[in-house]
């Protein structure tokens, strides 16, 4: 690592100049500061400074016992909230070699499934209002709060859900939740149509969006970036199909991918996703058998001493989550690789050379979490 | 031929923005999601997790807790503090000190599932405003429960 750079506000002899992107700036969605070298409207080079939101997540996890740090990870990824308790829990369940019923894989993975159209949903809105659109931020909150709704019939809480448990579920989930879910399903796909009225087609978007922040495969791989914007510069990796985790390879879904690797295929392959999620909520509900939602686990969780890696497909793209234990009833080791902070990583290179307002496009389409960033 | 390219354009692009605004003042003459808060309020669910309470024994109506400290063990904020005492004619404690600091509380739900008496239960207060955090610092949670204590 190089010694960071120093800034001066002054603009040079040609008329360079420094400018200040947040760290409170709406289209940073979070307290992420990005300071660009501007000739004019052109950015000469972009320079993200990390850490306003640095809460120390994996030293917290260290010096908790292993039920007690559960909350805490979903406060990285608050939009996908589910994803990150299902690695976290996966985790230990891997350690100490934990059985989970079936009800509860269902119910996990449409718990996760549901999560993770609303964390696009968020997206679509807060990427169009970045672009200057108002109504689509309303029209996906919309359908968003069904979701919460849903989720928080079932965990109590509208976005740190904080629901799976080792070896299963808080609590169950009963006949009136899986017809609800039925019906979102069904209203939803009725509804989706709407979105591509209202912003697939529109001229202005596709002028913003189309050739915009072109990933090419090779960097997108070099820069260890995952998730939609991985599958949307032509790679189908997605970690349910590759290295299947709590049962996903128990339903049907297809991973869709775009060749361009510019926001418009970052776009278009969140909106084909949200399709798949709802297939494959629908065979979970289908599916679902009877029986108990949570097994019969330790009350104190002392797993073996060893390590473990747990790799979870979040919204945002690929969390791997490395624990060791010495055998204790803490962590001893934790480390996570948050999909978001690759993801970033490649913005520096994306935003050289490109308009101002086109860098808050190509920002908005990496689809980031300023506090897993940071966490 | 790019004259002709050019039109085209211009039409399918004039199409796409009337087709969006057929979805906006679809939405303009449709049912409002919002509801008018504070007058209306929304739908809670019963598994709505508030901050914690203190649920009282049916039969003697002191608080059902035992003072085993579970709750404050497993809170992974430390925000429960605990202390209780024998009553004379009793073998189990009952608490005379319940305070939980609501201010550090994540509302996680821990320590309601790891009480052994079931003496939690989440409010289903959300709509908490004060002047100052000392008023969520220190909340007590006996408060309006009856004690076996005399003071
Ligand atoms: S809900 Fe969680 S954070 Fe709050 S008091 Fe209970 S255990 Fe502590
Ligand atoms: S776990 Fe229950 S009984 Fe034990 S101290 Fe807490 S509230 Fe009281």
């Amino acid at each position: 690592m190089s010694a960071p750079p120093t800034y001066s506000l002054e603009s040079t002899d040609n008329g360079n100049f420094l400018l200040n992107l947040g760290p409170q700036h709406p289209g940073t969605h979070g307290v992420l500061r990005v300071v660009l070298q501007m000739d004019g409207e052109y950015i000469l080079a972009a320079d993200p400074v990390l850490g306003y939101g640095h809460r120390m997540q994996e030293k917290i996890a260290e010096n908790m016992t292993y039920l007690q740090a559960l909350p805490y990870v979903c406060r990285m990824d608050y939009l996908g909230a589910m994803s990150y308790s299902l690695a976290w829990v996966c985790a230990v369940e891997k350690l100490c070699s934990f059985e989970v019923p079936e009800r509860a894989v269902h119910v996990r993975v449409m718990a996760c499934e549901l999560n993770r159209i609303a964390s696009h949903l968020l997206w679509w809105g807060a990427y169009l209002l970045d672009l200057g659109a108002f109504t689509p931020f309303l029209q996906a909150f919309a359908d968003r709060e069904q979701i919460l709704d849903l989720l928080e019939y079932i965990t109590g809480s509208r976005l740190t859900y904080c629901y799976f448990r080792f070896g299963g579920l808080a609590a169950d989930v009963d006949d009136v939740f899986l017809r609800r879910v039925e019906d979102f399903v069904t209203g939803f796909r009725q509804r989706l149509p709407r979105y591509h009225d209202l912003v697939t087609g529109n001229v202005i978007f596709h002028h913003r969006s189309k050739d915009v922040g072109v990933i090419l495969p090779f960097e997108a791989a070099g820069y260890g970036v995952t998730g939609p914007c991985l599958r949307g510069s032509g790679f189908a990796y997605d970690v349910r199909k590759c290295e299947p985790y709590s049962g996903y390879d128990r339903f049907e879904f297809a991973v869709p991918a775009e060749q361009e690797g510019d926001c418009l295929a970052r776009y278009n392959v969140r909106m084909a996703e949200m399709e798949q999620s709802l297939a494959i909520i629908e065979q979970a509900v289908a599916t679902i058998p009877d029986g108990p939602y949570r097994a019969r686990v330790p009350r104190v969780i002392r797993p073996p001493a060893g390590e473990v890696a747990m790799a979870v497909e979040t919204p945002r793209g690929e969390l791997v989550i490395f624990m060791v234990s010495d055998g204790s009833t803490r962590p001893c080791r934790v480390k996570f690789r948050v999909p978001s902070f690759a993801n970033l990583s490649i913005f520096a290179r994306l935003a050289r050379g490109q308009l101002l307002a086109d860098a808050l496009a190509i920002l908005g389409s990496l689809d980031m979490v300023i506090p897993e960033v940071d966490r | 031929m790019n004259g002709y390219r050019y039109l085209a354009g211009i039409v399918t692009g004039s199409v796409s923005l009337l087709k969006g605004m057929r979805v906006t003042f679809a939405n303009m003459v449709s049912r409002p999601h919002t509801v008018q808060w504070p007058r209306q309020t929304a739908p809670l669910p019963a598994r709505f997790r508030g901050h914690i309470r203190m649920l009282a024994d049916e039969e003697t109506g002191f608080p059902r807790c035992f003072a085993c400290g579970s709750c404050a063990r497993i809170c992974p904020s430390a925000c429960i503090t605990v202390q209780g005492r024998k009553p004379g004619d009793r073998k189990k404690k009952v608490a005379v000190r319940f305070l939980l600091d609501f201010t550090k509380c994540s509302l996680c739900g821990l320590c309601v599932e790891s009480c052994p008496a079931r003496a939690l239960a989440f409010s289903r207060d959300y709509a908490l405003a004060g002047y100052r955090d000392t008023e969520f610092r220190t909340m007590d949670l006996l408060e309006g429960l009856a004690s076996p204590f005399q003071f």
